[in-house]
């Protein structure tokens, strides 16, 4: 009784598409970064479904540094948005138009 | 086993779309980590142990600690009066692009055929095989993630110490 591959891919395309709704349609910067770690995490059980499949350890080594890139680059944003909330004093991507002219 | 995972997808994508659709930032956050323990889960389901363990030692516990933090380190403003999704015209186009998306990942997957799966070889478990290929196979990528992290480290005390002018 082993679930087969294309249940993962399934859930991970799903799970990817909220992510995309979320980025795309909010207006709050933070709820935009935690959708983006939702997708992320998306393409991570795909990775893992893949390498349940062909029983290979390195689709597991990829997630471990996808982790590793969304961990530095959750840093790295949430700094920014603190830097950017103290600069302008708004949250909301559509009042962060300073790039805009 | 199928029926458990039929549990923790579903507890994933109700999750995933209260994190979308919930009005507060701190209730998103708290759904998210919902999400994360059912994917944590599925990642027990499908035999990869040590990263489910990763995953909530990293994800739920620290990334989703940073963000509750933020939140309530900004205060933001009362939410209830707040417009909390785009204007119309970029949540239907949103929207659209989101569903075209999902049809062309589901296009591209269909397409593959895929070889037929193998036995599972004997011998280590999982944590030792990730240990072995990661320190002899995977070394380089292995120390460039550290330069990653210490350049994260520098990148966000710098920018959370001075004022962008």
């Amino acid at each position: 009784m082993v679930v087969p591959v294309s249940y993962y891919l399934t859930l991970s395309i799903a799970l990817f598409a909220l992510g995309v709704i979320g980025v795309l349609v909010r207006r709050n910067v933070l709820v935009i970064m935690m959708c983006i770690e939702m997708m992320l995490n998306a393409v991570n059980l795909a990775f893992i479904g893949f390498a349940d499949y062909f029983k290979a350890v390195d689709g597991q080594m990829f997630v471990f540094f996808v982790m590793t890139v969304a961990a530095a680059e959750v840093a790295v944003g949430l700094a920014l948005i603190v830097a950017i909330f103290r600069n302008r004093g708004t949250v909301y991507v559509d009042e962060l138009n300073i790039l805009k002219w | 086993m199928q029926m458990i995972f039929f549990i923790l997808a579903g507890v994933a994508l109700v999750s995933g779309g209260l994190v979308v659709f919930q009005r507060h930032p701190l209730r998103s956050a708290l759904w998210l980590i919902v999400n994360f323990f059912a994917v944590a889960g599925i990642y027990l389901l499908a035999h990869a142990e040590f990263i489910a363990a990763i995953q909530i030692i990293v994800y739920a516990g620290a990334i989703m600690v940073l963000f509750l933090f933020v939140i309530m380190l900004l205060n933001l403003r009362q939410p209830e009066e707040e417009q909390r999704f785009m204007h119309l015209g970029q949540k239907v186009g949103g929207i659209t692009l989101a569903v075209f998306t999902v049809l062309l990942l589901v296009y591209g997957v269909c397409k593959v055929v895929l070889p037929p799966g193998k036995a599972a070889p004997p011998g280590l478990g999982n944590t030792e095989s990730i240990a072995k290929l990661l320190f002899t196979d995977y070394l380089l990528p292995f120390e460039v993630t550290s330069v990653l992290l210490l350049v994260a480290i520098v990148g966000a005390v710098v920018l959370a110490k001075s004022k962008l002018k």
